[in-house]
């Protein structure tokens, strides 16, 4: 094994900030893949003694939904061996998608043209390159202050005043949640942490398996025990069950993987319990939008998950919190 | 009479599912190699291209598109439009008086081009509304479609509905953007023997409206 991490840590040049020889993020990817090999080995048992055509379809699509892990998987794990360019190019990217997946389903007009240009081609790229160069400031105001003002302004250049608020609303939010909100994982990077430098890709990995496991565990504890719905004209698919089981599980595996961050085991739980509720929180809000714009998902890029704004809604509202407790309680 | 697909088309094809990010329904027929007519709503100079690069690969390098020869003859267009897309490129508008003299002649050779254009193997991409719309209703079609399908009446027509290109590329704009659009290819239909061209130009244009209302 320690060739393994040996290869891993000498990968990523020290200047970027990124695992020099880092045996814990090594072993987190080693879980990972377990956990995948698993998973893959489950799928293989549930699809030879499914009996009845409604379980056939359900295992169908778990078995696709974990063919798509093992591709999300390789690619973020070959991102993050780059270095912080890496991350950073690929949470603009998913950035991107999102954009356009969200921006598809609202009504925008002929005026909005330029508008979403500028959203799609200068304010989505500058807000990653101003994590690049660590300028946390204007990181943190650019698009809440200033993207916020420039887009109805734009708008308003154009003369186009039919639905004007709405249309400006709807594309902020879409800034707000797609690219600021998501922009925060990758801007953990960023945080100096005294007795942590150089481990910060941990704390994106950290954020990242306990957002997604929190979306898997709760997916498992609603197929197998969900009775309640919480909220029916949302989500038929959301249960107590699963939100209760779900948070639960997700918050252990959050202490039980303490190992990787600075936080002790008991602020390690509390952390995931914060990321975990605002996942579901973000599931809950994205599911809201989808229903008002009548679409089950939004798109169909990933197999068997629907689109790239279905898998990471959860994210995109664990970012900011996570983000912002490990920079008020960690760093001085 | 086989064709080889220019080197450049697999890459524009690519880009060009890139950029439109499009989704492809099938809901009135499969993919299929032989010879066809699909027509579709215009709304964005992109039309042709995404259509052209959402259809697979071995059908692709047996369909050509229709396109106007004012914007598609000179420079970099008119290289692509002829030696990568294989367009066919026509007087627009050739049907209607356009201060021609001869505007029925000019219709009739243009007819008689696009038979020639496909021959026995090629399929045609077609813009019945002969114009770009502004994407929010379709236009009524022109003549075109009526006399082609006359010219050919084996061939089946396949009504394709573009949604969201128009926003993705809206008349008058030169950068895209990267939105998701969405094509749906309906049943196949063709021209009955005695049908009326105003009677046939309805029934597809209303095929057409349908798969819009479907989506």
């Amino acid at each position: 094994m320690n060739w393994l991490i040996d290869r891993v840590g000498q990968v990523a040049p020290a200047h970027w900030a990124l695992p020099v020889r880092d045996p814990q993020l090594t072993w987190l990817f080693v879980g990972v893949l377990g956990a995948l090999i698993l998973a893959t080995l489950i799928g293989m048992v549930l699809e030879k003694t499914a009996m009845s055509d409604a379980a056939r379809s359900t295992i169908e699509n778990l078995n696709a939904r974990i063919r798509a892990w093992w591709k999300m998987c390789a690619i973020f794990a070959l991102t993050m061996l780059i270095g912080q360019i890496g991350s950073l190019v690929l949470f603009a990217l998913l950035s991107l998608l999102a954009l356009r997946e969200y921006i598809t389903l609202m009504p925008t007009r002929r005026g909005d043209h330029r508008t979403l240009l500028w959203s799609f081609f200068f304010i989505t790229p500058l807000q990653y390159c101003l994590i690049g160069i660590r300028w946390y400031g204007l990181f943190a105001i650019m698009i809440p202050a200033f993207a916020f003002l420039f887009i109805p302004t734009r708008i308003a250049i154009t003369g186009d005043t039919e639905h004007f608020l709405e249309r400006s609303a709807k594309i902020q939010f879409g800034i707000m949640i797609c690219l600021y909100s998501l922009s925060y994982a990758p801007a953990l990077l960023m945080l100096r942490i005294p007795g942590f430098e150089g481990r910060n890709a941990r704390l994106l990995l950290y954020l990242v398996i306990v957002a997604q496991m929190s979306d898997v565990l709760k997916y498992v504890w609603g197929k197998l025990f969900g009775r309640h719905k919480i909220v029916p004209r949302v989500s038929p698919n959301k249960t107590w069950e699963g939100f209760v089981g779900g948070v639960l599980t997700a918050t252990a595996l959050g202490a039980a993987l303490w190992w990787v961050t600075p936080f002790t085991p008991l602020q390690a739980a509390g952390m995931s319990l914060v990321i975990a509720l605002l996942g579901a929180a973000g599931g809950l809000v994205m599911s809201a939008i989808k229903r008002d714009a009548g679409v089950k998902d939004f798109g169909s890029t990933i197999e068997g998950h629907g689109g790239i704004l279905d898998r990471i809604d959860s994210l995109c509202f664990a970012a900011p919190v996570f983000f912002h407790m490990v920079r008020y309680f960690f760093v001085p | 009479m086989s064709v080889k697909a220019h080197p450049l088309a697999m890459m524009i094809a690519a880009l060009a599912r890139g950029v439109s990010g499009v989704r492809v329904r099938w809901e009135g027929c499969c993919p299929d190699p032989k010879q066809r007519i699909y027509f579709a709503n215009h709304t964005s100079h992109l039309d042709f291209v995404v259509l052209w690069s959402s259809l697979p690969a071995e059908i692709r390098a047996r369909t050509r598109p229709v396109a106007a020869k004012d914007y598609w003859q000179s420079g970099v267009r008119a290289y692509l439009a002829q030696k990568v897309f294989r367009g066919v490129l026509v007087q627009r508008g050739a049907t209607h008086a356009t201060g021609s003299k001869h505007p029925l002649a000019d219709a009739r050779a243009v007819i008689e081009q696009l038979a020639e254009a496909m021959g026995e193997t090629e399929s045609l991409i077609f813009f019945p509304e002969g114009t770009r719309g502004a994407g929010d209703s379709i236009a009524p079609f022109r003549s075109g479609l009526y006399y082609l399908a006359k010219r050919r009446p084996e061939i089946e027509l396949v009504p394709v509905y573009i949604e969201n290109l128009n926003r993705i590329l809206p008349k008058g704009e030169v950068v895209p953007v990267p939105l998701v659009c969405l094509l749906t290819f309906g049943a196949p239909m063709q021209v009955g023997e005695a049908e009326h061209k105003q009677i046939f130009l309805e029934r597809a244009h209303a095929a057409l409206c349908d798969l819009h209302r479907k989506g």
